[in-house]
């Protein structure tokens, strides 16, 4: 397979996740909005900067107003990651491998492009907004499902889960990283109104507000929510769930390929980092400090897969 | 498709047979169905200078246009003839020229030539091709009677949209095709790859390795690009995915740099290397024209084969198919007027409004005028393009082209259309296939069948004897 071609499949599936975990951030700070609109404009602001768009955000606007972010995050040109610049970019790369795709993954992928091209044409009216974020959801599961049930598992499908999981690695990451503070065991706040409210929002940020319940009975703590959101190998899109994909992969195409490279080592330190027995030792040696790693290691490991597969010259 | 007395002709019998019996609606909606299975599957092509309708569909209509097996004898019998005589022009001209010493064509028709590249001069391709891939635009005015209208032997494009053409009519009339016989086009895509596989360079080992080189995504034609190299099963490869690797060109893989045998590609000489051609260039390949110098790559079509499709040279096919075969062409060239000669230009200045005039080195309809469907201040413009820069014009009379039906709203309606048949050329010889692409020129009376001027296509059936 052509390097360039790799890095294609790799970026167009990081492009689909970031979509998907976008449109999931608006949704949980659409109903904190709702709910709470003394927060909005804070939790609107952690939503910007989960998402790493703080400049972009600011070169425009100088207030969280809820439309105003909400068009940010889906439409605006300038925002490299809104949802409509992010389809088209997959789109693009989805051009670009074409040759690689099954006629239903890029058939899935085109009709997205043109759905959201359509669908994010003017601005969205607030009544509108939770259709328009759940047929974004929706669609993202029907390029998944054309991916699992049609792909050869091959290096192409390794490439594309790859690009999936590291984008969904930081991603996660990146929510607890802005939240941290809410998820200290501190024991003045805990059960405060203030504490359920953002844990509710972490949980919802990550689609997880019900799996919690079933996976963990009852306790409804910050070290159980970060212990679900960073260790546990069943939530799909926890931290160790995540590097468990990538190392799998990794794994595969080392095989496939006969040759073991830098990155295959770099994912199985990363991997080794969340296996540890419990959340408190992650809490003992800082967890603002712990994730930040993880966020550096990602970036990393995802720079050295680029080089390790010739992505570029 | 219907004789003057009304009963259609005998191509179409069987297919009138049928469509007499359908209805309107069901038409109209079989017409959106292809539509949005076009749109879906991103059959798309892209033009140049429009920004916001950056990709667009190529309207395809639903009745096709057919051919009898003996018109399609003639016709393929000439398309080789041509071929065969362009071939050997080819090699000629970067070779001995006899052609020049004869005095059957002027020498500084090839010595003033853009697309004449000194850098062929005393080499040979493997078999001496030039021209792999060919898609010789034809127009028909009467029973077997064709003319010729362009060789397109650089980097014709549009077989993707014959093959998906024939694709969308299977699709949408699989009972048409059980009872006409329609000769096959979807042999293409395997013949075209065993085609370039014969033509690997001579010390190729194993089975070459073949690939397609496109500009890019944003080209207008990476469609068919990206459709070919998943038809043929080869890599699709950009410039920046190749280098020059011990005197051999490789593509960057995902294992390492693998070598390439055979490259079809779909970017322009100028672009393909910038140590010889264009400097700025990021399309091709630095070093890529002393491998294939060396012989240890093969370009398909050759550089350099554009001085054989100019449309000035086009006015000496006729001698230049005599003089390499020792027979009259089978298919006619439209008389052509030189605007470089004075009486000529005279002629086309007096006659603008009957005439069309393209620019020598133009394609895809870019830069033409149709002096008949032209308004006055359209006509006095040009006149003063040709009389400032005559040599790079040419003119030609309008034929009265052969309409063929399109569907429309109100049900069938005549329409002007061409053909291009798509030639492979291999050391096996020339073979064409049973088709091509017939575009159509759909408002009424227009002549201009461009896709970039919006024209449409239709399926393009030759019948089994």
């Amino acid at each position: 397979m052509l390097g360039k071609t790799a890095g294609g499949l790799y970026w167009m599936f990081r492009s689909l996740e970031r979509a998907e975990n976008t449109a999931r951030l608006i949704e949980a700070g659409f109903r904190i909005a709702l709910t709470r609109s003394t927060t909005a404009e804070a939790e609107w602001q952690s939503v910007i900067s989960t998402l790493a768009a703080q400049q972009a955000y600011e070169a425009i606007y100088d207030s969280y107003d809820s439309a105003q972010v909400v068009d940010f995050l889906l439409r605006e040109p300038t925002n490299p990651s809104s949802v409509l610049s992010i389809i088209k970019s997959a789109r693009d790369n989805a051009r670009l491998v074409r040759t690689a795709l099954t006629a239903e993954v890029w058939c899935s992928v085109n009709e997205t492009w043109m759905l959201f091209t359509e669908l994010l044409k003017d601005e969205i009216p607030q009544t509108e907004l939770p259709a328009v974020l759940a047929t974004i959801r929706q669609t993202s599961g029907l390029v998944r499902g054309a991916l699992y049930g049609t792909m050869l598992r091959n290096d192409i499908y390794n490439f594309c889960r790859l690009g999936t999981f590291v984008e969904r690695m930081d991603n996660t990451a990146r929510i607890i990283d802005v939240k941290y503070y809410s998820l200290l065991p501190s024991p003045s706040f805990v059960g405060s109104r203030l504490d359920n409210v953002q844990w509710e929002t972490i949980l919802r940020s990550v689609s997880a507000h019900r799996s919690f319940r079933w996976a963990v009975e009852g306790d409804f703590t910050a070290p159980a929510i970060a212990e679900f959101l960073i260790l546990d190998r069943r939530m799909p899109r926890s931290l160790a769930f995540s590097a468990g994909q990538i190392v799998d992969n990794l794994s595969l195409l080392a095989e496939s390929y006969g040759t073991r490279q830098t990155s295959n080592d770099m994912a199985e330190a990363l991997q080794s980092r969340l296996v540890t027995p419990d959340i408190h030792s992650i809490f003992d040696a800082g967890l603002h400090q712990f994730v930040n790693e993880i966020i550096g290691s990602t970036a990393n490991l995802a720079h050295q897969v680029e080089v390790d597969y010739r992505f570029t010259q | 498709m219907y004789a003057l007395d009304g009963q259609p002709r005998a191509p179409y019998a069987a297919y009138d047979a049928w469509f007499v019996k359908q209805n309107n609606e069901r038409f109209a909606q079989k017409s959106k169905e292809a539509e949005a299975f076009f749109r879906r599957t991103g059959i798309t092509f892209n033009v140049y200078g429009q920004h916001d309708a950056e990709e667009r569909l190529i309207p395809f209509d639903l009745v096709p246009r057919i051919i009898s097996s003996r018109e399609w004898t003639r016709l393929s019998k000439g398309i080789e003839q041509r071929i065969y005589a362009l071939n050997a022009f080819l090699h000629d001209i970067y070779n001995r020229q006899e052609i020049l010493r004869a005095g059957i064509i002027p020498t500084e028709l090839i010595a003033q030539n853009d697309a004449f590249l000194p850098q062929m001069l005393d080499f040979s391709p493997p078999g001496n091709i030039y021209t792999h891939i060919v898609g010789t635009d034809i127009v028909r005015t009467g029973e077997g009677d064709f003319y010729v209208l362009e060789d397109n032997a650089r980097t014709p494009s549009g077989v993707s949209y014959m093959l998906e053409n024939r694709e969308t009519m299977l699709q949408m009339f699989p009972e048409l095709f059980s009872t006409i016989p329609v000769q096959p086009v979807s042999d293409y895509p395997k013949n075209l790859r065993r085609s370039l596989e014969t033509s690997a360079p001579l010390g190729c080992s194993g089975r070459p390795s073949v690939a397609i080189l496109t500009p890019g995504i944003h080209n207008s034609a990476y469609y068919e690009h990206s459709f070919l190299a998943d038809q043929m099963g080869v890599e699709l490869v950009e410039g920046h995915d190749l280098r020059v690797v011990d005197g051999r060109i490789a593509m960057r893989t995902t294992k390492g740099y693998e070598t390439i045998d055979v490259l079809y590609r779909r970017v322009d000489d100028e672009y393909l290397d910038p140590l010889t051609f264009n400097p700025t260039s990021m399309l091709g390949v630095p070093g890529i024209m002393d491998v294939y110098r060396a012989g240890n790559v093969t370009i398909a079509n050759a550089p350099g084969t554009g001085v054989a499709d100019d449309k000035a040279v086009y006015s000496y096919i006729p001698e230049i198919v005599k003089f390499y075969t020792g027979e009259p062409a089978i298919l006619k060239n439209v008389e052509t007027y030189r605007c470089s000669e004075p009486q000529a230009l005279q002629y086309v200045l007096d006659n603008l409004a009957d005439l069309v005039v393209k620019e020598v080195h133009g394609s895809g309809g870019y830069g033409m005028l149709v002096g008949p469907a032209a308004t006055k201040q359209e006509l006095s413009d040009f006149a003063d393009k040709l009389r400032a820069r005559p040599e790079t014009y040419i003119a030609q009379p309008t034929l009265s082209l052969s309409t063929v039906p399109i569907f429309t709203e109100s049900g069938l309606a005549p329409r002007h259309v061409d053909l291009r048949p798509f030639a492979l050329v291999s050391a096996e010889g020339v073979s064409i296939t049973s088709g091509g692409l017939t575009r159509v020129a759909l408002t009424e009376g227009s002549l201009v069948v461009n896709s970039s001027q919006g024209g449409g296509t239709k399926d393009t059936w030759v019948l089994e004897d």
